[in-house]
C-alpha cells in the first residue's frame, strides 16, 4: 500500500478531498506530503499522546479527580498535529474548550496540562482555569475558550497583532462545526479579509456541535466556502489524515504569510466520545461510531501506513506505544500528587497591580 | 495485578448510580475504548468504556444493581501482557482506588420541609416532584392551553433538552413549536423578540444564562425597551429561561449569577424560583405576562424533589416573596439555591437559640420590599444572600431598600453574602471559598447579632 490512510467512515469523509480549483484526486504519497520519516513517526508519536493523555483524562474524570465539563479529542487528532507541523514559533494559537490536544501539539507539558485538569498548583493556569482555560505565553497558546464562537474573533485580533507588529506569524484559529454558524464568526471573516490579516480559520468539522448533526444545524454544511463571499480561500480537507492535514496546512499558511489574508481549512473529522463527559450520546448510533474507528481511524491509518511503506517496523512502534504509555501515567501521576493551589490564590490574578 | 474498573462518575454532580447492564461478559477481551457496561443516572443512560486493553477477568457488581457509588470497583480487567494464572492468585478485593480531592459535588439533601405560603395559594392537593418535572409540566400545559407558546433553544427538541427539561415536549407538540436551533443566541433571541412583537409568546430556552450574554443587548435593546419606546403600541410577551449561576466546577466563563444584571433593567421581571412549586407557578404566570420575563433556574436544583400542587389552574404571583421559615431573632432574605443554603443555616441557628427567617424573594424585579420591611420590623436585623457578586448585586439592592424603608427597625447593619468577588475558580478548594456556604451565612446571621 502507497497511499496514505484515507478516512472512509461516511460518505462525507469519502468524498474528500473536494478542495476547490485545483486537482487533488492523487493519493497522497509520502513524497506528495513532504513530510521526512522522523517527522511521519513523529506525527504517529504526538497523535497516540494525545489519544492516551484523553483516555486518561476520562478515566481520571471517572475517578473523580477531574470534574466540571471535560471535553475530549480522542478521533481529532490528526487535525491539530498535522496543522501543527506547519507552524513556526512565532505564530499563534486559540482554540475552544476542545483543547487538550491542541496544547499538547504546541509542545505543553503534558503533566502540566493533567494538572490543570485535576484543579492543581503545577497546572498551567495554576489551578484556575480547568479543563477549558489553559494559556502558555511561552509557546503562544491563547486558551482554552469556554464560550462558542467567541474565540474566532481573539484569533482575528492576534493575527492584527501580528500585522500590526510586522513579526511575521500566523494565527492559527481553531473552532467547531457548532461555532461557525455564529454571527461573531461571519463578522471575523469579513474584517480579517477587509484588512488582510494573517489568520487560518481552522473549522473541525466533526459532525455534531453536541447533540446536534451539521444538516440540522446548518443551511449549507459546505463549511470551507463560508468565506466566500469575502474572498477568503478555503479548502475541505480530509481531517482523519495527517499528511493530507499537513499538506493543506502549508497551502494556507504560504498564503497567510505572503500577505494575502486569511484562509480557511474545512477539516473533516469525527468525535468517538461524546461532547463532554455528560453526553449520553443518543443521538448517533454506535454503529456510526464504531465504523469510523474501524475504518478511518488516524492514528491506525498512519500506523499502517508507516509499517507498510517501511518508515519504521512494528517493534519501533511497539517501542513508541511504550514511551507514550510512561509519559502520559507520569503526568497523571503528577496531577495526582501536586498540591491544590494556596487559598491566597482565591483573590490573586482579578487585575494586574499597578 | 488485574487492574480495577471503577465506577465512574458520569455528570459533574453524579454521586451514584445503577449499573444497568454488563456489554462484555467475564473472559471477553476488550481495548482501551470498548464499551463495557451501561450507567444509570437520573440524567441519562451512559456507557463505561475500558481504559486499558486486556482480558475482563471478573465481574464484581453484576447487572441491575442500583445505587452503586462513584468509585466502586465493578470489574477487574487482566493486562495485556499479563498471564491468566496470575488471576487464580489475584485478591479478591482489588486495593481501593485513591481517594477523589475535596467532594467536588455539593451535598444537596432533600429540601427543607415547606413551610406556610404567604406569596400563593397553598398546595391543595400535592405530589413529588423535581425541579426538572415542575418546570416541564408548566411549559406542555401553557403550550396546550395556548398554541402561540412555543419553545426554542439549543437541543431542546431531539437531544430533549440539554438538561432535560424538555423531555418529552417535541413529541407531544412536534418540531413546528418545540424548535432546535443553531448555536445563534443573539440571532434566535432577537427571532424571538420579533415574533413576540408579532403576536406569538416565545420561551427561549438558554443553554445557561452564560450563554444569554451573547443575546444580551437583544434582551435589553430589544425586549425590555420596545413597549416604552413605542409608546405602549407595541408588546413583548417573551419568557427568557435557563439555568443561572454556579453549577459544579465548571470555571469562570460558565458560574455566573446574572440576577442583579437584569434586575437593574426597566422593562423586564425577574424570576427565580427555588421550589418546584416556585418553579411551576412561576413559570406557568411568566409565559401568560404580557411582558419580557427572565426566568432564572438552577441547575443544582433541578433534581431536587419538592410538594408541588397539581393541576393546570396553580399559578404563583409575580412579584411576591414567600416566607419559608418564620423566625423572630434575624431575616435572611434569599432567592434560588440560596433559599435553600439559608433554610440549611437557619437549622444550624436554631441550634444555638437563633430563630431566622427565611424569605425567598422568588422575584427580583419587582422586588417585594414590604414582605422584607414587615420581616424586618420584627427581627430588626437582616442578611442579604446570594450569588451574585457583591459590588452592585442584589443585596446593595436589598441594603438600600432597607436603608429607605426600614431604617428606624434596624438594629445593625444590612449583612452580606455574596460570591466572592472574583471569577469563579476552577480547583475545588478555591471553588468552594467563592461560592456562598451554609457557614458563610451563620456566621453573617451571628455578626448582625453582634454574637
Ligand atoms: C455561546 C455558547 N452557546 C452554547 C454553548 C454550549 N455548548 C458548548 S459546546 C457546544 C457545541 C459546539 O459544537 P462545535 O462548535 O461543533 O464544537 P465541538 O464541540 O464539536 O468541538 C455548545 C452548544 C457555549 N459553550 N457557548
Ligand atoms: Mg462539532
Amino acid at each position: 500500500m502507497t497511499a496514505a490512510p484515507r478516512a472512509r467512515g461516511t460518505t462525507e469523509l469519502r468524498a474528500v478531498p473536494t478542495s476547490r480549483g485545483q486537482a487533488r484526486s492523487k493519493p497522497n504519497t509520502r513524497g506528495d506530503a513532504s513530510a521526512d520519516a522522523d517527522q511521519i513517526v513523529g506525527f504517529y508519536r504526538d497523535m497516540l499522546a494525545i489519544r492516551r493523555f484523553e483516555e486518561k483524562a476520562g478515566q481520571l474524570y471517572g475517578m473523580g479527580l477531574i470534574a466540571g465539563f471535560c471535553h475530549l479529542y480522542i478521533g481529532q487528532e490528526a487535525v491539530v498535529v498535522g496543522l501543527q507541523a506547519t507552524a513556526n514559533k512565532q505564530d499563534s494559537v486559540i482554540t475552544t474548550y476542545r483543547d487538550h490536544g491542541h496544547m499538547l501539539a504546541c509542545g505543553m507539558d503534558a503533566k502540566g496540562v493533567m494538572a490543570e485538569l485535576t484543579g492543581r498548583r503545577d497546572g498551567y493556569s495554576r489551578g484556575k482555569g480547568g479543563s477549558m482555560h489553559m494559556f502558555s505565553r511561552e509557546k503562544n497558546f491563547y486558551g482554552g475558550h469556554g464560550i462558542v464562537g467567541a474565540s474566532v474573533p481573539l484569533g482575528t485580533g492576534l493575527a492584527f497583532a501580528h500585522k500590526y507588529k510586522g513579526d511575521g506569524g500566523v494565527c492559527y484559529c481553531y473552532f467547531g462545526d457548532g461555532a461557525a454558524n455564529q454571527g461573531q464568526v461571519f463578522e471575523s471573516f469579513n474584517m480579517a479579509a477587509l484588512w488582510k490579516l494573517p489568520v487560518i480559520f481552522v473549522i473541525e468539522n466533526n459532525k455534531y456541535g453536541m447533540g446536534t448533526s451539521i444538516n440540522r444545524a446548518s443551511a449549507t454544511t459546505d463549511f470551507y466556502r463560508r468565506g466566500e463571499v469575502h474572498g477568503i480561500p478555503g479548502l475541505r480537507v480530509n481531517g482523519m489524515n495527517v499528511l493530507e492535514v499537513k499538506e493543506a496546512g502549508e497551502k494556507a499558511v504560504a498564503n497567510c504569510r505572503t500577505g494575502k489574508g486569511p484562509y480557511l481549512l474545512e477539516m473533516v473529522t469525527y468525535r468517538y466520545r461524546g461532547h463532554s463527559m455528560s453526553d449520553p450520546a443518543k443521538y448517533r448510533s454506535k454503529e456510526e461510531v464504531s465504523k469510523i474507528r474501524e475504518e478511518s481511524d488516524p492514528i491506525d491509518g498512519l500506523r499502517k501506513y508507516i509499517l507498510d511503506s517501511g518508515l519504521a517496523d512494528d517493534a519501533e512502534l511497539k517501542e513508541i506505544d511504550r514511551q507514550v504509555k510512561v509519559q502520559i501515567t507520569e503526568a497523571a501521576e503528577f496531577a495526582q500528587q501536586s498540591p491544590e493551589p494556596d487559598q491566597t490564590e482565591l483573590y490573586t490574578d482579578v487585575l494586574v497591580s499597578v | 495485578m488485574p487492574i480495577p474498573v471503577l465506577m465512574p462518575a458520569l455528570s459533574p454532580t453524579m454521586t451514584e448510580g445503577k449499573l444497568a447492564n454488563w456489554l462484555k461478559k467475564e473472559g471477553d477481551r476488550v481495548r482501551s475504548g470498548d464499551a463495557l457496561a451501561e450507567i444509570e443516572t437520573d440524567k441519562a443512560t451512559m456507557e463505561v468504556e475500558a481504559v486499558d486493553a486486556g482480558v475482563l477477568s471478573k465481574i464484581l457488581v453484576p447487572s441491575g444493581t442500583d445505587g452503586v457509588a462513584v468509585n466502586t470497583p465493578i470489574a477487574l480487567i487482566l493486562g495485556e501482557d499479563e498471564d491468566s494464572d496470575a488471576q487464580a492468585k489475584a485478591p479478591a478485593e482489588p486495593a481501593a482506588a485513591k481517594p477523589a480531592p475535596v467532594a467536588a459535588k455539593a451535598s444537596e439533601p432533600a429540601a427543607a420541609a415547606p413551610a406556610k405560603t404567604n406569596g400563593g395559594p397553598a398546595p391543595a392537593t400535592g405530589t413529588v416532584i423535581t425541579v426538572r418535572e415542575a418546570l416541564r409540566d408548566a411549559i406542555a400545559e401553557e403550550m396546550r392551553r395556548d398554541e402561540n407558546v412555543f419553545l426554542m433553544g439549543e437541543e431542546v427538541g431531539e437531544y430533549q433538552g440539554a438538561y432535560k427539561i424538555s423531555q418529552g415536549l417535541l413529541q407531544e407538540f412536534g418540531a413546528k413549536r418545540v424548535v432546535d436551533t443553531p448555536i445563534t443566541e443573539q440571532g434566535f433571541a432577537g427571532l424571538c423578540v420579533g415574533a413576540a412583537f408579532a403576536g406569538l409568546r416565545p420561551i427561549v430556552e438558554f443553554m445557561t444564562f452564560n450563554f444569554a450574554m451573547q443575546a444580551i443587548d437583544q434582551i435589553i435593546n430589544s425586549a425590555a425597551k420596545t413597549h416604552y419606546m413605542a409608546g405602549g403600541q407595541l408588546t413583548c410577551p417573551i419568557v427568557f429561561r435557563g439555568p443561572n449561576g454556579p453549577a459544579a466546577r465548571v470555571a469562570a466563563q460558565h458560574s455566573q449569577d446574572f440576577a442583579s444584571w437584569y434586575a437593574h433593567c426597566p422593562g423586564l421581571k425577574v424570576v427565580a424560583p427555588y421550589s418546584a412549586a416556585d418553579a411551576k407557578g412561576l413559570l406557568k404566570a411568566a409565559i401568560r405576562d404580557p411582558n419580557p420575563i427572565i426566568f432564572l433556574e438552577h441547575e443544582i436544583l433541578y433534581g431536587q424533589t419538592f410538594d408541588a400542587p397539581e393541576g393546570p389552574d396553580f399559578l404563583l404571583p409575580i412579584g411576591k416573596a414567600k416566607i419559608e421559615r418564620t423566625g423572630k431573632d434575624v431575616t435572611l432574605v434569599a432567592y434560588s439555591r440560596m433559599v435553600h443554603l439559608s433554610l440549611q443555616a437557619a437549622e444550624v441557628l436554631a441550634k444555638e437559640g437563633i430563630e431566622a427567617e427565611v424569605i425567598n424573594l422568588r422575584s427580583l424585579r419587582p422586588l417585594d420590599v414590604p414582605t422584607i420591611v414587615e420581616s424586618v420590623k420584627k427581627t430588626n436585623r437582616i442578611v442579604a444572600v446570594e450569588e451574585c457578586w457583591p459590588v452592585a448585586g442584589i443585596g446593595s439592592e436589598i441594603a438600600a431598600q432597607m436603608m429607605e424603608h426600614a431604617f428606624d427597625y434596624l438594629d445593625a447593619p444590612v449583612g452580606r453574602v455574596s460570591q466572592a468577588d472574583v471569577p469563579l475558580p476552577y480547583a475545588a478548594n478555591l471553588e468552594r471559598l467563592s461560592i456562598p456556604q451554609v457557614e458563610n451565612i451563620v456566621a453573617a446571621a451571628k455578626s448582625v447579632l453582634y454574637r
